[in-house]
Order: structure tokens, then C-alpha cells, then sequence
């Protein structure tokens, strides 16, 4: 390397533009993972022109206190070492509440440099900001740069590469700022007690983080047993004087300071009303936002679902992967013609043939035919997303949300995962609380994926003979929701997610324009992370399955089962497929799947929905028939005893565990074996029981009684009483609750 | 006690003091919301709750069981 690694650490509120500035200047593709030990989203990148600067993006966050995940990582990066320089993000248009964090990280002893993003909207507002002032009074070099814009974003890495420097030739002392006299009286007694080994420019950090009584940090110091009394000594006698908490005689001091900047760097222009508060006022009033919503989440699969994005797959699927299509008059093969084609010329078996045209191709293009339509949803709701509309959906929204122990933020992955759910999982990044979060991914994905919809249809056709009415697919969407919900509640009462209701405390960012290269690379990361999918897991799995299905032992032999001498044309009978499904089919049967189809279809239907409709097709010989065929309908019908089973069949395939692409993306979500087995198995375990309750209530209705009636009653009163019972009280909760009785007795 | 979660849409209020303590305090306190600050209740969800509420020049959405440690005057 030409010069050595610098490491540039970007700090930023929530909303500042820190991920649009990362993308610009890292050419956005990074390494992105999680910190360690929790599922907080690692963003790393070499700058694009430098491959020896590593700029690494950490979480929005308001303040370095220890309380969330989040706060915590971004603290560990900046005291950890690595940072040669901090770039603090600081959203002009909303200076004062920035700058308390931007405080916070200058405090740390880093050099910093603040990049004050959007200062062009500022003055457009004819507010006017003096750099200089802030300069100054910041201690650290300020630049102006727009990252929507790319303006000033050259000066603003030559700044920082500078700060670097100076701070590695030992000649910067990091800018101090001064709280009120008696404050720093004793943060400079309790700095006097902070360990001599450490570094002259973070003393002053430990000095405060031990005045808040920060147990973090106090314990990363291991002060001796008599600092440590006389640190709580003079903390005390402080919070005395002061008649306040330590807390917050820090905030209200960091606030006042900043008081004291903006009046002399900010010239605010007379108030008016933005255009973002006459938006609101009408898209979040009390009795127009839910009528909006609906209009525009209607909107939205008209567009995807309905018209544009379903015209396009169902050419892509008729045409592409179907009979060929017209291109300016001449006809052009389909893909699966064209393979076969060239195949048969290149002088390849039947068996090549059988595997390339029947396992793969028809596999994977079952999941690509859905890409238009996925792209357009995407499309949509990424604008939604950056333009800030979602989250008013969460304030919107939360309330209903929050009865089941979810909130308003948990909507947003179950609208991406009415198309797919691998970015459906992938959108619960934003919900900030952890058990929230995790309760979010293991629900999400009840929701109807689009690869769901053919399932529904060939359970549909089958059960009633219709699968095109309008009222079927909203009715299985509400069903998802009304399972998202029923979780969502018995979940909340048990001893991994009990606890207080989550806090609900989220800023309204200002409406804007989403940067265009920002809402496609928001789109690109979706509908890659689905075509990915359709290339690794399907294609494996398709593979496998061709295999499993055309294998098998016929009189004694082990072969390539068509081609075998005197099979019958029913070969799947004979296929390892029939051996596999009918060695686990005993866990299936109190469902009601007394034929090892059913079992196969259910098993290939873990690795991917999609092949639920084409393993039905390959097993009942039907080949061509698709999920809109009556005759596919009947011979499917057949293979179950009643329409119970049926329902059941429909039950267990849509709420088990999705497909092991999105099991995948459970995995990196949760960031542990542990709670991925607890997700998947409670996908699994849900949808099983659900499936056996209809089964045989459906039996019994039908005079028709057994030991699995008694088990799915048990089932239905526990699932009842999980429901009904009060939220139960968990040992610690009763701890920490009487303890913070307690202290807000004594604080009162 | 007056809270943030007793103030109707369209007034205006002071924050006097944060009760409780841990992490929802010291959120709030980190978002601006700390003795003194003067605020506005903009609007109520359409469903009666959560709140919005303008402080330090943004708006801030919170659920009246949050504001309620918020006491005002």
C-alpha cells in the first residue's frame, strides 16, 4: 500500500445523511456485518479513491450513553483505538440537538472534524450560519458539504486527513469545553482521580462518564476502592448542591453550552411554516391519515401487484419461460426451448437434458418470473422509506401495533414481506430494540410472500374451485396478520420477551426528496438479495430435488428411474423422494397428509415455497398444469382424505418456516444460533399446530374422534389461555421494577 | 402532577422534570427534552395515541405512557 491505513470513523444523528455521504464516498460496496455480540448493522468501506483509507459507518445515535446497543458499539469503536479521526455528521437544519452528540465525541479526546450537511437548505430558509463562529467554538474544523449534492465532500476527507496528521505528530491537544464554574470544580477533582495511564486527551471523557455514573466506564477504569468512594463522594455532594441527578446536570449543561453556540454562530430568519409541517398537517391528521395510508398502500400493489409489476411477469412467465414471444415479428424461443435446444444439438442424454430443462431451469425461473413484479414493489416502497413517509406510518400506525407488543416500526418488514421476505427480514434493521426486533423477524414472515400467492392458489382451487376471486388474496394476508398477531401476544407473555413495553420515542424527520442514488441502491440491495436467492439456494435446491424425485430403486436396482426398463409411467412412486417423504410423513399424518406427496411438497417447500407448486406438478405427473389448473386442482384434492387436510396442507405451508434463503437472512439478522432456533422452530412448531387444530376440529365436526382430537384441544385451550392470561411477572422484572420505585421515591 | 401526555393538541409547555430513571429517561434527556426546554404538542395519532410534539426546532413522536414521566407546567 502506498500509505498507511487511515481509519475514518462517521458519527452522526440519526437522519443526517451519514449513509448517504458513506455511499458517495465509499462507492457503497462495503463490507457490511454486524458488531460484535449484537445485531447492530457494521458498515465498513474503503473510500473509492484511496483504497487505503477505511471509512467505517457507525449507528445513528443521539448520545454516547450506555443504555442501547447501538450507543454502546459506536463508544467501544471510538475509545477502542482504531479511529485515526472522527467525521461528526451534523445536520444543519437542526443544529442544537446535532451538536449534543457532536459534544459528546469531541469530548472523547479524537480529533474531529464536523461536516455540517444540508447548510444549503439552511439558507434557504434565509437562516445564516458563521463556520468560523462555530469553528471556534467547536475546536475543531468545520466544513459545509451537501452529501446529496457532492458538495464540499473533497475538502471535508482533506480536512480530516489533515486532523489525522497533526494528531499522530503529537501536536494537537483535544478543545476542551467548559461547563459552569462549580460543575468543573469537581469534574477537574474527579479527572485528578481518573488513572495516570490514561491518555491525556480521553481524561477528561472518563472524568465526566465517571460523574454520570457511568457503570461502563467506571468499570473499564477499575479505579481503586478509595477513588472510587471519593469520586461518589464529590458526585454526591454535587447532586445536592444542584438538587438534580447527575444524568442530568450533564445534559442540562451540555444543552446550555450549545444554547450559548448557536447564539453566536446561527442568524435565524423569522419563523414560518416548512413545507414538511403543511404535508403533515395533512397527511398525519387525526382524521385523514389512516384514509391516506390505505389509498397509498392500495396504490402501491395496484401498481406492483395488480397491474404494471404482474403484466410484466406474467410476460416474463408466458413468454421467457413459456412458449416463446415475438420480437419486431420474428419468433423467438423460450429459454427453456432455446437450453433444450442446444443441448440436444451439443449431443447431451436425456438425463442432462432432464436435468437442465425440468430441475433447473424451471426451478429458477419460477423465481426470477417474479422479479418485475418485486422490482416495482421495491421501487415504491424504498421511496416511501427515504422520503420519511414511513416513518409517519409507524406514528400512524403504532397503536394498533403496540396492543400485541410490536410497534409502529414493525409494519414497515411486513409490507416489504408481502413481496419477499429476505429483505422483509433484512428492512427489521430499523426497529432499534432488540427484543422488538427479534420478535419482528420471527413474525414477519407469516405474511404472504409472492411466492406464496401459488400455494394459495392450488389450496384454493382445490378446496372451493375458484382461485382467481378478488377477496382470496386479501383474505390469506389477513390471516398472516391475524397470525403476526396472535404471536405477537402469547410471544410477549413468555419469559424470552416478557418485560416492559418497548419505548416509543422516534423523531418525525423532515420530508425530503430521496437522493436518486441513494433510493436505487435501496432498490438494488432488495431485489439482489432476492435474484441472489434464486441462484444459490434455489439452484441448489432444485438440483437436489430433480434428483431425488428421478433417482430412486426400481426391482432391485438403483438408477436414473425414466430411463429404466419396464418402469411404469408413474415412476415418482418408486423415487427416493417417495422414500425420504414417506420416512418423515408419521409427523405429517395427524395433519391429515396421509399420502407421501403431500409430506415431499411440504419438505421442498422449506427450501423454497416455489417448489411446493412445482413438486405438486412433478408428482402428480402434470407437468405443464399450473396453480390455475382445475385438473391439477382435483388430482392434488385427491391425494388428501378430507378437506380438513386440505386446509391444513394450506395452514402448514404457509406459516412454517419460509425458505432457506430467508432462514439464511434469520440467521445474520439474529446474530445467533440460539435465537435462530428459536424463530424457525417456532415458525414450525406454530404452523403445525395450527394445521393439526383444523384438521381435527374438522374431524370431529365430522363425528370422526381420536387421541390427536384431545392433543389439538389441548393445544387450542393453552393457546387460549397464553392469550387471555394477565402479562405474568418474571423474578427480575419485579427486581428492577420496585427498584426503580425506589429511586424515583428517593429522587421526589 | 401535570405530564406531557395531559397537554392538549396545540399548546405549549415546559418541561419542569424527568421522573423514573435508566434508559427512557436518559433518552428523552439526550433528545432535548430536559427542565426548561419549552415544547408544543403539535397533533395526536389518528388512533389517540402516540403524540407529536415540536422541541428544539424537530418533531418528536412519543406514546402518552412515555410522556407521563415527563412532568410540566
Amino acid at each position: 500500500m502506498a500509505n498507511p491505513a487511515l481509519h475514518i470513523a462517521l458519527a452522526g444523528n440519526p437522519n443526517c445523511g451519514k449513509t448517504t455521504l458513506f455511499n458517495l464516498i465509499t462507492g457503497a460496496n462495503g463490507y457490511v456485518g454486524n458488531w460484535p455480540g449484537v445485531t447492530v448493522e457494521k458498515k465498513e468501506a474503503p473510500l473509492s479513491r484511496d483504497k487505503g483509507v477505511i471509512i467505517t459507518d457507525l449507528p445513528g445515535i443521539y448520545s454516547l450513553s450506555p443504555y442501547s446497543p447501538e450507543e454502546r458499539v459506536s463508544r467501544d469503536y471510538l475509545m477502542g483505538g482504531e479511529p485515526d479521526v472522527v467525521i461528526q455528521m451534523v445536520d444543519a437544519t437542526n443544529l442544537e440537538r446535532n451538536l449534543y452528540l457532536a459534544l459528546q465525541v469531541i469530548e472523547t479526546g479524537l480529533p474531529v472534524v464536523v461536516a455540517l450537511n444540508m447548510a444549503d437548505l439552511v439558507e434557504k430558509n434565509g437562516d445564516k450560519i458563521n463556520v468560523a463562529a462555530l469553528e471556534k467554538s467547536l475546536g475543531c474544523p468545520v466544513v459545509m458539504i451537501s452529501a446529496l449534492k457532492n458538495d464540499g465532500v473533497d475538502a471535508l476527507l482533506t480536512a480530516a486527513r489533515k486532523a489525522a496528521d497533526k494528531a499522530k505528530g503529537g501536536a494537537a491537544k483535544a478543545p476542551r469545553h467548559s461547563f459552569d464554574r462549580s460543575i468543573e470544580d469537581v469534574l477537574t477533582q474527579i479527572e485528578g482521580l481518573v488513572p495516570a495511564k490514561v491518555d491525556q486527551n480521553k481524561r477528561r471523557y472518563y472524568a465526566v462518564k465517571l460523574f454520570e455514573r457511568d457503570a461502563e466506564a467506571t468499570a473499564e477504569l477499575k479505579l481503586s476502592h478509595d477513588a472510587a468512594a471519593r469520586v461518589e463522594e464529590l458526585v454526591s455532594s454535587c447532586e445536592r448542591d444542584c438538587d438534580d441527578d447527575a444524568e442530568s446536570i450533564i445534559t442540562a449543561e451540555r444543552y446550555g453550552l450549545i444554547a450559548h453556540i448557536i447564539d453566536e454562530c446561527l442568524h435565524r430568519a423569522p419563523e414560518r411554516m416548512s413545507t414538511s409541517e403543511k404535508i403533515d398537517r395533512i397527511v398525519t391528521n387525526r382524521w385523514l391519515g389512516l384514509p391516506i395510508f390505505a389509498i397509498i398502500m392500495f396504490g402501491v400493489y395496484y401498481l406492483a401487484i395488480s397491474t404494471f409489476g404482474t403484466a410484466m411477469t406474467d410476460w416474463v412467465n408466458d413468454n421467457l419461460f413459456g412458449d416463446g414471444w415475438e420480437f419486431f415479428g420474428s419468433a423467438v424461443p423460450s429459454i427453456p426451448a432455446l437450453f433444450e435446444g442446444w443441448l440436444s444439438a451439443a449431443g447431451a442424454s436425456d438425463l442432462v437434458i432432464s436435468l437442465v430443462c425440468d430441475g433447473i431451469v424451471a426451478g429458477v425461473g419460477a423465481v426470477l418470473g417474479f422479479i418485475p413484479q418485486m422490482f416495482v414493489l421495491f421501487v415504491l416502497l424504498s421511496f416511501l422509506e427515504d422520503c420519511g413517509y414511513m416513518a409517519r406510518v409507524a406514528f400512524v400506525m403504532d397503536r394498533v401495533f403496540r396492543r400485541f407488543g410490536l410497534s409502529g416500526k414493525s409494519f414497515i418488514p411486513m409490507l416489504v414481506s408481502t413481496g419477499c421476505g429476505v429483505p422483509g427480514v433484512l428492512a427489521t434493521k430499523t426497529i432499534e430494540n432488540e427484543k422488538d426486533r427479534r420478535m419482528t423477524v420471527m413474525t414477519t414472515t407469516f405474511i404472504p410472500c409472492g411466492a406464496k400467492l401459488p400455494v394459495i392458489a392450488l389450496v384454493m382451487g382445490a378446496l372451493i374451485g375458484d382461485a382467481e376471486s378478488t377477496w382470496i388474496a386479501p383474505l390469506f394476508y389477513f390471516l398472516g396478520v391475524f397470525a403476526v398477531i396472535v404471536s405477537g401476544i402469547m410471544l410477549k407473555k413468555t419469559r424470552l420477551f416478557a418485560g416492559r413495553p418497548t419505548p416509543f420515542v422516534m423523531e418525525l424527520p423532515a420530508y425530503h426528496m430521496p437522493a436518486l442514488r441513494s433510493w436505487a441502491l435501496h432498490v438494488w440491495e432488495r431485489v439482489s438479495a432476492y435474484v441472489k436467492k434464486a441462484f444459490t439456494i434455489i439452484f441448489a435446491s432444485t438440483i437436489v430435488v430433480w434428483f431425488l424425485s428421478s433417482f430412486g430403486m426400481f426391482e432391485g436396482s438403483f438408477g436414473y428411474l425414466p430411463s429404466m426398463e419396464g418402469i411404469p409411467e408413474e415412476f415418482t412412486d418408486y423415487s427416493l423422494l417417495a422414500t425420504v417423504a414417506g420416512a418423515v410423513s408419521w409427523i405429517f399424518s395427524p395433519l391429515g397428509f396421509d399420502s407421501w406427496q403431500a409430506t415431499a411438497m411440504s419438505v421442498t417447500g422449506l427450501v423454497a415455497k416455489e417448489n411446493v407448486m412445482s413438486t405438486a406438478a412433478s408428482l402428480l405427473h402434470l407437468v405443464d398444469a399450473t396453480e390455475t389448473d382445475p385438473s391439477l386442482w382435483a388430482a392434488f384434492a385427491a391425494l388428501f382424505p378430507s378437506a380438513g387436510a386440505i386446509a391444513a396442507f394450506g395452514a402448514f405451508n404457509l406459516l412454517c418456516a419460509p425458505c432457506f434463503a430467508a432462514m439464511g437472512t434469520i440467521r445474520a439478522q439474529m446474530n445467533s444460533a440460539k435465537w435462530t432456533a428459536v424463530a424457525l422452530g417456532y415458525e414450525c412448531g406454530f404452523a403445525w399446530v395450527v394445521g393439526l387444530m383444523i384438521n381435527q376440529f374438522y374431524l370431529a365436526a365430522s363425528g370422526v374422534f381420536s387421541v390427536w382430537t384431545i392433543v389439538a384441544a389441548a393445544f387450542a385451550v393453552a393457546i387460549v389461555f397464553q392469550l387471555l392470561r394477565p402479562m405474568p411477572h418474571y423474578a427480575w422484572d419485579d427486581a428492577s421494577a420496585s427498584g426503580a420505585e425506589a429511586s424515583a421515591a428517593a429522587t421526589n | 402532577m401535570k405530564s406531557l401526555a395531559d397537554v392538549k393538541v396545540g399548546e405549549s409547555a415546559t418541561v419542569v422534570k424527568l421522573h423514573g430513571e435508566g434508559a427512557l429517561r436518559r433518552h428523552l434527556m439526550d433528545l432535548g427534552l430536559i427542565k426548561g426546554t419549552p415544547f408544543k404538542v403539535v397533533k395526536v395519532a389518528p388512533l389517540g395515541d402516540p403524540v407529536e410534539i415540536t422541541v428544539r426546532g424537530y418533531e418528536l413522536s412519543i406514546r402518552k405512557e412515555e410522556a407521563s414521566i415527563v412532568e410540566v407546567a
